[in-house]
């Protein structure tokens, strides 16, 4: 049973981590990867993801509501509504701010750890928040795997600390050692080219 | 653990709990939750269960099952959406520049607000043809499943608190007027003018189960069928397509699409950005 499913949660300073990470992933990665980034309900729609596309190899779309998940495309919460992940496809609500936040990494983590179980790799980039813990321990709870950025190299690090004193970690990483780590762990086949 | 790998999923016990509950409310109740598209429904369920001081959906199950007043206390749950006035001003920038001079060559205009929630969109919506000169012959039925928040959205009133937001929005619309000439403050709220609902034909309708009711010539139904999984949203565009007239307009939410459904070939986009569609066939 492989990995089909990267989620990334980031905030304050995500977007740039993001780059990092993203930029480092090969166009063979086959995983499928869903973003949440905070940011605020105004933000211009599409403007996340053409920063993004700008920086990686990977195709990055905004998501649209039941679009169905390929592989090795990188899928954006659009700002100001929460993204969630359904078996193959996405899904968006309007529900209300969780922790004051829409999209919320914790709808979108606890989501893939629903649909996807132990084929989910869940990620927690830098920010000023405590959202993302209990999804990615919900991820580890089914038996996916926890990656927490290392808050010694996070822009802000109360987002990474939050998640490691959740127990959601299986791997604390430096910020440029995540791609490496995804790419390990997604199987050779990853890195054909 | 022993799981199945042949299965094409990992499946877990909530899923199959989930699957049970939604088909347990609808025998015994006749709502029918059974194509809500899951991930929210979980979401939604874990909430019910919290409050309710419940470990699993079976025993939301049993509950609900046993006790008419938890059944109620979880439709109020499943049944809410939740939106603002305005929300997305290029949809309502593109509902004036590009539809209301079309529906001004009618001699009476039937606008149909599917899924109105508190009020927010409907509201919205005749103020912009009060502006547009168009309010007086047009009329808009806004429907929703839930018939404690359609009596919310009757009243016309909304939190004082979100008036900047909404006054920003309605700004950035394309208002013509100052905002807070359309409402009066009271203790933590405020009450939109009266007037503003003349037009407005409030109505239990739910969207799963019940038929067309009228021709339309503009139907809006904005972030409602995202809650739905694909069959359902199928069924629901069916719907809106058999209530709407030829030229007729269909506006969503700004991140649903047309593109999936069995649908896409019958309307073409007047605005694809805010998902406003023509219906041509």
């Amino acid at each position: 049973m492989g990995h089909e499913l990267v989620v990334i949660g980031a905030s304050w300073g995500g977007v740039r981590a993001l780059g990092t990470v993203l930029g480092a992933l090969p166009p063979t990665f086959k995983p499928a990867i869903a973003v949440a980034q905070h940011r605020g309900p105004d933000a211009p729609s599409g403007g996340l993801a053409d920063v993004l596309s700008s920086r990686t190899r990977l195709p990055v779309h905004e998501a649209v509501d039941k679009e169905p998940l390929l592989a090795g495309h990188v899928y954006v919460a659009p700002a100001d509504y929460h993204l969630l992940v359904e078996w193959g496809s996405l899904a968006l609500s309007t529900d209300a701010p969780v922790q004051y936040s829409r999209p919320s990494i914790n709808v979108l983590l606890e989501s893939a750890a629903d649909a996807y179980g132990p084929e989910v790799i869940g990620v927690i980039l830098t920010g000023a928040s405590d959202d993302g813990a209990a999804g990615l321990a919900r991820i580890r709870h089914r038996g996916g795997v926890g990656v927490v950025q290392d808050p010694e190299t996070a822009e802000r690090r109360q987002m990474p600390d939050a998640a490691l004193a959740a127990g959601g970690a299986l791997r604390v990483l430096p910020l440029d050692q995540i791609a490496p780590f995804l790419i390990a762990v997604c199987g050779p086949s990853v890195v054909a080219q | 653990m022993a799981e199945d790998r042949a299965s094409p999923r990992p499946v877990d016990l909530e899923t199959l709990e989930v699957d049970l509950l939604t088909e347990a409310i609808y025998q015994a109740y006749g709502f029918d939750f059974r194509r809500y598209s899951r991930a929210s429904l979980r979401r939604r369920l874990r909430r019910r269960m919290e409050a309710e001081g419940l470990a699993t959906v079976s025993a939301l199950q049993d509950r609900v099952l046993h006790d008419r007043a938890c059944m109620s206390r979880l439709f109020a749950d499943l049944s809410v959406h939740v939106s603002s006035m305005f929300r997305d001003p290029g949809f309502y920038q593109a509902l004036r520049a590009r539809v209301v001079p079309v529906l001004r060559t009618y001699p009476f205009v039937r606008i149909w607000n599917a899924g109105c929630a508190g009020g927010e969109e409907t509201y919205s919506i005749a103020i912009l043809l009060r502006e547009m000169g168009l309010y007086d012959r047009a009329r808009i039925y806004a429907t929703d499943l839930n018939p404690a928040i359609l009596h919310q959205a009757r009243s016309g009133t909304f939190p004082i608190a979100k008036m900047q937001e909404y006054t920003s929005n309605y700004i950035l619309a394309g208002g013509t007027r100052s905002f807070s000439e359309y409402y009066v403050a009271d203790a933590g709220r405020v009450v939109f003018q009266p007037s503003l609902a003349d037009n407005i034909v409030f109505a239990e309708h739910n969207l799963v189960t019940d038929r067309s009711f009228n021709e339309f010539h503009v139907i809006v139904c904005r972030n409602v069928m995202i809650y739905f999984d694909r069959t359902l949203q199928d069924r629901v565009h069916e719907l809106f397509y058999k209530s709407l007239i030829t030229f007729g307009v269909l506006g969503l939410g700004s991140k649903e699409s047309l593109a999936a459904t069995d649908y896409r070939s019958c309307y073409e986009p007047i605005d694809d950005t805010v998902r406003l569609y023509r219906k041509v066939r």
